[in-house]
């Protein structure tokens, strides 16, 4: 029997319609923006001046506090200026904005297509190579990699879970990279693994990208072959079910463990790293290359098939030219979603450019994605059999709707991981998940208030 | 792109609307309806248009003057409470006593408590024991109409009827069920005496499986009652197999298929959690067969449905789903 996590959990269409497109290099535009903020955490500060000249791979943002990253030019060129740009959703952040020339990469980056499989000895040597390239989480939430690769010593790290779910419908790029840098992944799995000082790594892949399996596993049986530090490295098949890559959702199916409410994963002894992230680990720690580029799918039902792609692409690319070189926006197209449908971000602003932790242009018909009118609940139940936090989103909607904010921490709202279980499932169109994500952010503000210090 | 929709995730949604299980659970009924015209002829054609339309235009009444709101019924709900009702009524009983029914359950039932959705107990079910309070003869009138199989209209009994009557008089099982020809082949295909909806198990069963296959219900309240029944009959009838009929005949008479399937599922007044469910189903179960053992009603099942969903909100409260990291 295949593993997966124990409680809800819904069953979409995986719609991964550009699963054999092979990934292809999306050309440079003539200017790119590079936002400060493409991390979870304090933005980075910016230390290029209009006038200066950057190469590729160079640093233009420092961390702006602990948990923040450094942010690198994705290309050569001349900085025009430093200032504010909107993003996806229109909100400004601090770009920097290069008018783009040919590559000069800087001295020290490996851009060699070598191999390197022999890990570093050296702990601090890996974590500073991963901090110094920016590396962030790719699942997702960006968050600043170096920081989760170094638990508090009080905490120990058991085993590493690499997320190779891809569990969002249509997105294809984990998929690919799964495919085409196998064997870089594996790499970087084995040097969080040294880093971490645990035995145990393993790869989860869903059952519906069999081709992944084979290749991870042939990846992960020739290192161990033919190199050390390997160990303990397995991939692990996992029921295709969403929101299996969801952080405590993997860890559950993988450990059968569960994070306490408002714990980390590390409590429970698992470190969770995203397939796209340990690709990004292998290049920072073995070819000292910094984080500037990412895969990003193309698709969408109403694309026709030759444009339906897998592109990687330099960070600071305007998300329109994206959508213009693969043949612009389709017509019947109401919506394009930065990331999977069930938990990306709809975009309002497609002169936003991409950013590290981008993951597709995802295009939605009306059909496809309007809202259809609410309805009275019929206390089906859908939405707690849904929710993978075994919470009861009908209850959390009628406690929000009446400002019942008491009642909503004890019925657990602050453990919502917003993934849309419940939202996606209601037969009346009742917005659950709108609802409960506002209100869930007003419990936190509130419990953050009570154990907060005084003054 | 002509317009350009911007809204938070999820965004697509599951291919799952109101109406659309609402249609789901008429089609489920669809199978009984047919056995019981085939065997009640005209008679129950009669009391399904009766309740069926009777309970749309009362729900149309009040919506659109009453309430002053849109009409809601298009979500087919009231739909599934006139079939329910129908089904729940004897085969013989006046048209009159099917309309003053579906008015009940619509008008008093569903829409006073706020519409679908609101409501504490099943409208159908409600409706059926109002009835039998309220027209107590008409409601326990056996006689058996003229069908398009069985072409003489007959009179008669229900077996549960049959076999509490026996037993008062001092008759033990077996001399009743050999007196009244009773086999188990005929409760699972045609058991002619009952209410219109509960002629034939195998009807019913083939709703079931439909309602399971179309995941509009889940099995476990379903199951929980039937278990209940088995169990606990079962273990009265081996203590005394002469006073206490067995846990198949317990199963297959009266309406604990009909009421198990299709009226103890009803989302809006069973529990949300399975563990919830469970415990629901359980309560229905030993209810029914107390009623049926120890009561002075032969059948129990539209009592302890009705008595379960008045507790359903405690049970919400006290059987809640297991959550994530809070063991």
């Amino acid at each position: 029997m295949k593993k997966t996590f124990s409680i809800g959990g819904v069953h979409p269409n995986d719609s991964k319609i550009a699963a054999g497109s092979k990934i292809e290099t999306l050309p440079l535009p003539k200017t790119v923006f590079i936002s400060m903020n493409q991390h979870l955490g304090a933005p980075a500060k910016p230390t290029v001046a209009p006038g200066d000249r950057v190469k590729t791979g160079q640093i233009i943002g420092e961390p702006g506090g602990f948990i923040s990253a450094y942010v690198h030019s994705s290309v050569t060129g001349t900085v025009k200026s430093v200032g504010p740009y909107k993003d996806l959703a229109g909100n400004y952040a601090v770009h920097v904005e290069i008018a783009v020339e040919p590559d000069e990469w800087m001295d020290g980056i490996d851009t060699s297509a070598t191999l390197v499989k022999e890990i570093p000895e050296d702990r601090q040597f890996i974590v500073d190579r991963i901090k110094n390239n920016g590396v962030v989480g790719l699942g997702g939430a960006t968050f600043p990699t170096h920081v989760k690769l170094c638990p508090p010593p009080e905490k120990k790290a058991e085993c590493l879970i690499l997320n190779g779910a891809e569990c969002e419908p249509y997105l294809t790029s984990d998929y690919r990279i799964m495919l085409e840098q196998s064997e870089k992944i594996v790499i970087g799995a084995a040097i969080m693994k040294k880093v971490l000082g645990v035995s145990r790594a393993v790869i989860g892949i869903e059952e519906n990208k069999p081709e992944a399996v084979s290749k991870m596993s042939a990846a992960v049986a020739s290192l161990q072959s033919s190199a050390k530090g390997y160990d303990g490295i397995e991939v692990m098949v996992l029921k295709k079910k969403y929101p299996q890559g969801g952080e405590k959702q993997l860890i559950d199916a993988v450990m059968h463990r569960q994070v306490k409410s408002m714990g980390l994963p590390i409590d429970v002894g698992a470190v969770v790293q995203n397939v796209g992230t340990s690709l990004a680990v292998y290049d920072a720690v073995q070819k000292n290359m910094p984080l500037i580029t990412n895969v990003l799918t193309v698709t969408g039902t109403c694309l026709p098939a030759s444009r339906q792609k897998n592109y990687l692409f330099r960070i600071g690319v305007p998300l329109s030219f994206i959508a213009e070189y693969d043949g612009g926006i389709p017509e019947e197209a109401v919506k394009v979603v930065s990331g999977g449908p069930m938990m990306g971000k709809a975009i309002s602003n497609m002169e936003a450019t991409a950013l590290k932790g981008s993951s597709s242009l995802l295009y939605l018909t009306e059909e496809q994605t309007a809202r259809k009118p609410e309805s009275n609940c019929i206390r089906c139940g859908k939405c707690v059999e849904a929710c993978p936090m075994g919470l009861e989103p009908y209850l959390l909607n009628k406690l929000a709707r009446n400002n019942m904010m008491d009642d909503l921490e004890q019925n657990a709202i602050q453990d919502c991981i917003e993934c849309g279980c419940c939202l996606y499932s209601c037969p009346a169109n009742i917005p659950l998940l709108d609802v409960i994500r506002v209100a869930k952010g007003e419990v936190i503000r509130a419990m953050r208030a009570r154990t907060a210090p005084k003054k | 792109m002509n317009k350009v929709l911007v809204s938070p995730s999820p965004h697509i949604h599951a291919d799952v609307s109101t109406a659309g299980i609402m249609r789901d659970v008429v089609i489920a009924l669809l199978p009984s309806v047919a056995v019981s015209i085939v065997y009640y002829g005209w008679s129950s054609v009669m009391l399904l248009a009766v309740s069926v339309i009777t309970c749309i235009l009362v729900e149309y009444l009040v919506t659109r003057f009453l309430l002053k709101s849109p009409s809601t019924i298009g979500d087919w709900s009231a739909a599934v409470t006139g079939v329910l009702l129908a089904l729940n009524l004897p085969p013989a009983c006046p048209w009159w006593v099917a309309m003053i029914g579906a008015i009940f359950a619509i008008g008093v039932v569903k829409m006073t408590f706020g519409g679908l959705g609101q409501n504490l107990f099943n409208p159908a079910i409600a409706a059926r024991v109002f009835l039998l309070v309220s027209f107590p003869v008409a409601m326990t009138n056996w006689a058996r109409p003229a069908g398009f199989i069985n072409v003489d209209a007959t009179s008669g009994a229900t077996l549960l009827g049959t076999v509490k009557e026996g037993l008062a008089k001092g008759d033990t099982l077996s001399q009743i069920f050999a007196a009244n020809d009773f086999s188990y082949l005929q409760t699972l295909f045609v058991n002619i005496g009952g209410s219109a909806g509960e002629i034939s198990a195998i009807a019913i069963l083939i709703g079931f499986i439909y309602l399971l296959a179309r995941k509009v219900i889940r099995p476990h309240i379903t199951l929980s009652i039937w278990a209940t029944v088995i169990v606990f009959s079962g273990i009265f009838w081996l203590i005394n197999p002469d006073q206490y009929t067995d846990p198949l005949f317990n199963l297959l008479t009266g309406g604990v298929l009909l009421g198990s399937v299709f009226m103890a599922t009803d989302y809006v007044t069973s529990p949300m959690s399975t563990r919830g469910g469970i415990v629901f189903g359980v309560g229905i179960g030993l209810l029914t067969m107390l009623i049926r053992y120890f009561g002075s009603y032969p059948e129990g099942v539209s009592f302890a449905i009705l008595i379960m969903n008045s507790v359903v909100p405690l049970i919400n409260k006290a059987f809640k789903q297991k959550k994530y990291g809070r063991a």
